[in-house]
């Protein structure tokens, strides 16, 4: 009993020791700044690091530092850089792309990296058993919705080509501007097919081949530790052709999914960057401590979706009303610490060139007259409707903020409801709500991510929107276009077909926040939020 | 004392076995599933995922081949993690939740009788009021409000400890030790005081000092024993409550243990998950409390005698 007792005091002693050593020394971001070991805040634990089955950005941090595809972009400029494949040529209808995979793309086990790697990558992701989620990322390519749908069996139809160990030829159904992009979203990485099929099918998602250890990968770092929610580790690769170029020898992610502590530890010298920071804070850095927190624009929409299927919310008139009582500069003033975008449309304004069109603007007076024409003068009459969000502080003030304005300006009474994140999905998906919040990240720059969604039937308008002249633009027109001065203004009359009809109201365009060691360079804020890790190095300015 | 053992061993099967079925239907019952999502999801993709995770199963067919697993002593794989099984996250987070919890345990038994003694030798006393006051402040202090008022103060202003992690930087884990064992020392500082002062008043302890033996030795050696038998009870529930119920903790300082995994797992709607998580915690409760009553009974005379007829 005695020495039991002695050793539990052996124990607390021994841990406050272990305390008072720790205040003396660097931290843990001066010591990683030293040691080229980048500590980065990645928001939620990855699911899964294979590339197919992936769907998150925290997975895409780490992917892209595992994997290459066939080409890169330029963090800077997001103009697209040859990757793996070290030059392309497009045909003159913008229709067959030719690229010419690099000699020296290694596998981290030595194999080359071939165009076959490719065609059998396509292929997995393509093959309906997979079940993966992003295998439409590839439509692009001739058949291979086809394929992916079950409509035809035979991969050999779908418009992807070995021509030699080297040369992979890629035939589109339509020119896709953005298809290049699109070789830099993990969907269309490479994987080693050799190490998969070691692990069981190909089509298995609960294959072991992804683990560490087992990982077989082409990109500038390689998988070398992944401990579930504390962190994954991987160490730059020395068979990845570019690896000169590659300035870290290390990155950990750690998974920070609650903010306030992630906070904590960027402050306390834990991590170089973090993937978000709490919206009250930002006055507070903003105003004390500039050099580290960034605010950037991004590709990413808040709006709120309307169920165009159900009275009163059917009469255009109403939507109208509803919109234009919306004081988006009060509420980014009040609520968002004005450090986002009034929107007055879906596509968040400088995609690639394209600046959507402003069709309405903020009027109280004609949003009251346009309720009396509908038949609530003074809002007499109008149904009780609901907002639903899934539940999240900041949503919650949303909707608290645009309920008050609705009272105020339309005299009507509505209702807030939040449910949970599953919930929520289910209700959107099934169009089971009055009114709900979405927010909107792109897939890649350009208009067409964000107004594909209305097209009628479209898995993501849950609107019940639909517009012959719409879809006609969307599905025929616009895809055919080879210049974007003309597929531009095609989207343009899109989206103000879509603003007229209102079947969501537009509500801001997101800004990223993260807090940000000045250490850390060559990792500019851009609109997609990403990195290209070979440009990434820290470097201590004192 | 072996019959008692093995009734309360029986007893558990049906128990368990409640907890595995009503599970089951109730996480299939609640709205959205594992692989809802904001992309929308072809039928053929959302098919094909059913498939993979054998939900295209009826039910019934879902929960034979779930207990034929289980009875093998597998959890089955983690639909949010996929390529993990159950069993692997489950084994990756307990030791890190185990030792969190003992250290916790820890923290809350030396704290907890030791002022809860000391307050009962004194009632009515400032000596009483004093740890007292601490013991209310503990358990109305939830831990969300404790942790990170211990990181402000000890972190942030006093830079003595780091403000998360564990087992990546010296100290990391004397915060959330501190944190989660601060509302069960509050308590076993008033099970402790209250079992003390019935003790206390006790005849037989009149005979030790009449005796002539001294003071300390008449605490130590014949009150405490006597004294502390709701505490020995209390520890067996509190176990089981640390393992289960550090989730809070966990996430605010960034543990990686089994609280974060069975929170995350109801939120993503990960099945077995879910289930794995809550037949293994209620397997332990089961087993700590079974634990408790041992020790109770050879604390307490008394109960020995029941149980051996």
């Amino acid at each position: 009993m005695k020495t039991t007792r002695r050793n539990c005091l052996i124990i607390l002693f021994g841990l406050l020791l272990s305390a008072c050593g720790g205040g003396s020394s660097l931290s843990r971001v001066d010591q990683g700044t030293i040691d080229g070991v980048l500590h980065f805040g990645n928001g939620t634990e990855p699911q899964t690091i294979d590339p197919h089955i992936a769907t998150g950005v925290p997975e895409h941090h780490v992917i892209t530092a595992l994997f290459e595809g066939l080409a890169t972009k330029n963090p800077y400029t997001l103009e697209s850089e040859p990757g793996v494949a070290e030059s392309w040529d497009i045909s003159e209808d913008g229709k067959t792309y030719i690229f010419h995979i690099r000699p020296n793309a290694r596998w981290s086990n030595g194999d080359a990296v071939t165009a076959e790697d490719f065609r059998w990558s396509w292929e997995r992701i393509l093959t309906p058993e997979l079940a993966s989620e992003y295998s439409y990322m590839l439509y692009p390519i001739a058949n291979a919705e086809n394929f992916n749908k079950g409509r035809i069996p035979d991969f050999n139809q779908v418009g992807v080509k070995v021509l030699d160990q080297l040369t992979l030829e890629v035939q589109l159904r339509a020119p896709t501007p953005y298809f290049l992009q699109l070789m830099d979203h993990y969907s269309t990485f490479p994987v080693h097919r050799a190490t998969i099929e070691a692990f069981g099918s190909y089509t298995d998602q609960l294959s072991q081949w992804s683990r560490e250890g087992n990982i077989v990968s082409n990109g500038p770092f390689q998988l070398a530790e992944w401990r579930i929610n504390s962190h994954i580790r991987v160490e730059k690769s020395m068979s990845y052709w570019d690896t000169d170029s590659v300035k870290l020898n290390s990155i950990i992610f750690y998974p920070t999914d609650n903010l306030i502590t992630e906070e904590r530890m960027f402050r306390d010298g834990l991590i170089h960057r973090t993937e978000d920071v709490p919206l009250d804070k930002v006055p507070v850095y903003l105003e004390e401590d500039p050099d580290t927190i960034v605010i950037a624009p991004y590709l990413s929409s808040y709006y709120y979706m309307i169920n165009t299927t159900k009275p009163p919310l059917d009469d255009l008139r109403v939507r109208r009303a509803l919109s234009m009582s919306v004081d988006r500069d009060l509420l980014n003033e009040t609520v968002l610490e004005n450090i986002m975008v009034p929107a007055y449309f879906l596509t968040p304004p400088g995609t690639v060139g394209y600046e959507p069109p402003v069709t309405f603007a903020y009027d109280p007076e004609q949003a009251r007259a346009l309720l009396a024409e509908a038949g609530y003068p003074n809002g007499e009459g109008f149904p009780y409707f609901e907002i639903l969000y899934n539940t999240q502080e900041n949503h919650r003030r949303i909707a608290v903020a645009i309920q008050e304005m609705w009272r105020e300006t339309l005299n009507i009474d509505v209702g807030i409801v939040n449910q949970e994140w599953q919930v929520y999905l289910e209700s959107v998906g099934n169009i089971n709500y009055d009114v709900a919040r979405r927010g909107w990240v792109g897939d890649y720059v350009d208009p067409n991510t964000y107004l594909d969604m209305f097209i009628t039937g479209g898995g993501n308008n849950n609107t019940g929107f639909s517009n012959a002249r719409y879809d006609e633009i969307m599905l025929n027109e616009a895809p055919l276009k080879l210049n974007n001065e003309e597929r531009f203004a095609l989207y343009t009359e899109a989206e103000t077909i879509l603003m007229d009809n209102m079947p969501i109201i537009p509500i801001y365009i997101y800004q990223t926040k993260n807090l940000k060691n000045p250490d850390m360079k060559g990792a500019p804020s851009n609109i997609m939020d990403h990195y290209n890790w070979k440009y990434v190095y820290l470097e201590s300015d004192q | 004392m072996w019959r008692f053992i093995g009734f309360r061993t029986l007893q558990a099967i049906p128990v368990i076995f409640a907890v595995i079925t009503i599970t089951f239907f109730l996480v299939r019952a609640a709205p959205g599933g594992p692989f809802s999502s904001e992309k929308a999801v072809s039928e053929q993709v959302k098919a094909a995922l059913e498939a993979q995770f054998q939900l295209d199963l009826p039910p019934h067919e879902q929960y034979l081949a779930y207990l034929t697993d289980l009875i093998k002593g597998d959890f089955g794989p983690s639909f949010n993690f996929p390529g993990r099984s159950v069993n692997e996250l489950i084994f990756q987070g307990l030791p890190v939740t185990a030792e969190l919890g003992f250290y916790a345990l820890l923290i809350a038994v030396v704290v907890g009788t030791l002022s809860g003694v000391i307050a009962s030798l004194k009632p009515n006393s400032l000596q009483d009021y004093i740890p007292m006051s601490f013991a209310m402040v503990g358990i109305c202090m939830p831990s969300f409000l404790l942790g990170p008022t211990l990181v402000l103060v000890f972190s942030i202003w006093l830079g003595w400890l780091p403000v998360s992690g564990w087992g990546s930087i010296p100290g990391d884990k004397i915060l959330p030790s501190i944190t989660l064992g601060a509302m069960y020392a509050a308590y076993i500082a008033r099970l402790s005081r209250a079992g003390m002062l019935e003790v206390l008043s006790q005849d037989y302890l009149r005979t030790a000092r009449a005796k002539g033996l001294p003071e300390y030795k008449v605490i130590i050696k014949h009150a405490l024993r006597g004294g502390l038998i709701p505490v020995v009870a209390f520890l067996g529930p509190a176990f089981a409550g640390l393992l289960s119920g550090s989730f809070v903790v966990e996430t605010v300082f960034q543990v990686p243990g089994l609280g974060r995994f069975y929170i995350q797992a109801a939120f993503n709607r990960d099945y077995t998950m879910i289930l794995g998580t809550t037949v293994f915690l209620a397997t332990l409760i089961v087993l700590f409390n079974l634990l408790s009553d041992v020790l109770a009974a050879w604390l307490n005379p008394r109960l020995r005698y029941q149980f051996r007829k």
